[in-house]
């Protein structure tokens, strides 16, 4: 069976200046759910673009499903659904001829009382698009990528600017298509997401993969899966604590230090020790799971919505 | 359309055209300018060329003990009812004639001669004082040495509103494929709906034919209600065929559509395409014979003038209504228009971003 996607040595330069992508590799498996993992500006939507065949590459390789833009574009296109970042679709057309009309692009599409059913967008089958919250809106914006059958789904930044319930309805519907044999590949600033919804991740920094695999192999390669992170009222050398029973790493962070451990029943006690040693003041202690956000800090040392 | 398992050649064409047209109807502006607009023009135009009769000219006769005389002599000419004289002192003579209240003063002088004061400028004062003379002189006696017969004509076909008429229709198809086609592309690309649709299967000709076609649906509407009004108020006679009539009518739309095309090639946000829309047709609402006829440019011009697609449609237009051309009559301007549409279409397709 040939990969859902795969690209080599992908390269996007714009107006001959700007270099949005250096190098891009990816080799995504049928039935998986691919989350590019980025802030904003790293090349994630270009690279999703190319890959969507709606953007040229500057160089590089791209195959779909074993077929080419080139040579294979309207089969391609049956084959795909796509959710571009930002589509604002007609306003003056009612949800039910939204689908209709993107039903009709399709050889074989999908019966539409259907998709709104699994979408839950049948009570509002009726009512103008300008009408819809953002949350419904979404959900029209990724029901008219599920309208065609896809195999393989495309979605930028699917839950950008929505309320906590929407996006979680949104990663149900995305599961749901998953489940049914389907690929997925996803951009998101969001690590939530990314942890929870994606098989496997690539964080991209500056048109780079930095670190590729499952949530937890990059939570993992971290050293530790937790992170202590405290304050003091002096500034004591980082490398003072790296020497601590447990500690992985050490990092400074918005004025606190944060560990990675492995042990933190091993790290505190040693910590408090050190510090009552030192005489030093604790102004603040706390541990928690160690996030993707952790390892892209830990990658950049910069965190990812900075911007 | 749920129960079919799979969709036909022409089906996400059909879709494409029914969307167009239903975003269009529910679009207020849209409803005004295709169904409110024309009939608003008919009505205007109705107020201002209602049939009134013949113009009367206004004369004032300066005050004094002949003035009098030269009054009843006026009233006894043969044709009393086209002209309204007034007697008034000089000054205040001379200030309404000044201010236009009148069109000629006319002034007796003791030995019984006549002054006439008129201004060679205004063109009532000109036929005022020709028509005062002329009542005044067959009034004192004269004989015309020539016989002479007056046919009066005011057929439907030769009067101002039956030369605006096609023009209005001209410029309102022009204007409704620029904007039509030129604005609603580019407004679909601002709001990413052109990328979305081209990550589908759609065919992209599908997607401009529908586009074209949706238009086309309301030019015949405009058209209908333009020409109906002009029949049914004006009396207007519409000479050609309405098959001729629409089908020159559909090529200019055409034409203009494929412009519309060219001038959203590029455009990435609505701003730049409207000023670019504007600056393509201003100079045709001028030079092409909307409101008044090209032949008052000055003849140097006049091949430049005549090249334009928008003098092409006019010219064909007014040929077909009024004259009862048929097609084939003007091939000249039907090849106009198809070079004009031909040639930006072709720069369309090679300059054409879709995302």
């Amino acid at each position: 069976m040939p990969l859902a996607i795969h690209c080599r040595d992908l390269r996007k330069t714009y107006e001959g200046k700007v270099e949005a992508i250096r190098g891009l590799n990816l080799s995504i498996e049928t039935g998986e759910c691919f989350g590019l993992l980025g802030p904003n500006g790293a090349g994630k939507t270009t690279t999703i673009e190319i890959l969507e065949g709606l953007l040229s590459s500057s160089s590089g390789d791209v195959t779909i499903l074993g077929r080419t833009w080139k040579r294979n574009e309207r089969e391609l296109r049956e084959l795909m659904g796509i959710s571009l970042q930002e589509t604002r679709l007609s306003e003056k057309l009612s949800v039910r001829e939204t689908l209709t009309l993107f039903a009709s692009f399709y050889h074989r599409p999908r019966p539409i009382d259907v998709i709104l059913d699994q979408l839950q967008l049948t009570e509002k089958a009726d009512s103008w698009v300008g009408k819809l919250s953002g949350g419904q809106r979404q959900r029209l914006a990724v029901a008219t990528s599920l309208v065609g059958d896809p195999k393989i789904l495309f979605l930028d930044e699917p839950t950008t600017g929505l309320d906590p319930q929407s996006r979680r309805q949104l990663w149900d519907i995305i599961r749901e298509f998953q489940k049914s044999g389907g690929t997925v590949l996803l951009t998101t600033h969001y690590m939530d997401e990314a942890e929870r919804l994606c098989d496997r991740l690539a964080i991209i920094d500056h048109g780079q993969i930095i670190a590729e695999g499952t949530p937890a192999d990059l939570i993992d390669r971290l050293g530790g899966h937790h992170m202590v992170e405290f304050e003091i009222n002096d500034n004591s050398p980082l490398d003072r604590w790296r020497s601590l029973p447990g500690v992985e790493s050490v990092r400074h962070d918005d004025g606190l230090v944060a560990l990675s451990v492995h042990e933190p029943h091993l790290t505190i006690p040693a910590l408090l020790d050190a510090l009552s040693k030192q005489r030093s003041q604790l102004l603040h202690l706390s541990t928690r799971q160690a996030s993707l956000e952790d390892v892209f800090v830990n990658l950049t040392g910069r965190h990812l919505r900075e911007d | 359309m749920n129960s079919t398992p799979t969709n036909s050649r022409w089906s996400a064409y059909l879709q494409l055209v029914l969307a167009r047209l239903r975003e269009l109807i529910r679009e207020p502006e849209v409803v005004f300018w295709v169904f409110g607009f024309p009939i608003l023009l008919a009505l205007g135009l109705g107020i201002a060329f209602r049939n009134k009769p013949a113009d009367v000219t206004a004369i004032v006769i300066v005050e004094n003990p002949q003035a009098q005389d030269t009054l009843t002599m006026l009233q006894h000419s043969p044709q009393p009812a086209s002209f309204r004289a007034t007697v008034l002192p000089r000054d205040t003579a001379l200030n309404g004639f000044r201010l236009g209240k009148y069109d000629l003063v006319i002034e007796t002088n003791s030995g019984g001669s006549l002054e006439y004061l008129y201004d060679p400028a205004r063109p009532e004062s000109v036929l005022s004082r020709a028509l005062i003379n002329d009542a005044l002189q067959n009034s004192a006696g004269r004989k015309d040495p020539l016989l002479t017969k007056a046919v009066v004509s005011s057929e439907p076909g030769s009067r101002y509103i039956d030369f605006l008429i096609p023009g209005m229709l001209g410029m309102n198809i022009m204007n409704a494929a620029m904007w039509g086609i030129g604005f609603g592309i580019v407004d679909m690309r601002q709001r990413k709906l052109l990328k979305r649709f081209v990550g589908t299967p759609m065919r992209r000709s599908d997607f401009l034919l529908a586009l074209a076609s949706s238009r086309l649906v309301l030019m015949l509407i405009e058209v209908g209600l333009l020409l109906g009004f002009g029949a049914l108020f004006f009396h207007m006679r519409v000479l050609g065929s309405l098959a001729a009539i629409i089908l020159v009518g559909t090529i200019g739309a055409i034409s203009f559509g494929a412009i519309g095309l060219l001038t959203a090639a590029r455009a990435q946000k609505i701003e730049s395409a409207s000023g670019l829309i504007n600056l393509v047709m201003m100079p045709m609402w001028i030079f092409s014979g909307v409101f008044f006829s090209y032949e008052r440019f000055p003849v140097i011009i006049q091949p430049f003038i005549k090249v334009l697609p928008l003098t092409a449609l006019n010219d064909a237009l007014r040929a077909t209504i009024l004259e009862g051309a048929p097609l084939f009559a003007h091939p000249s301007r039907i090849l106009i228009m198809l070079i004009w549409g031909a040639v930006s279409f072709l720069l369309a397709l090679r300059f054409f971003r879709w995302t």
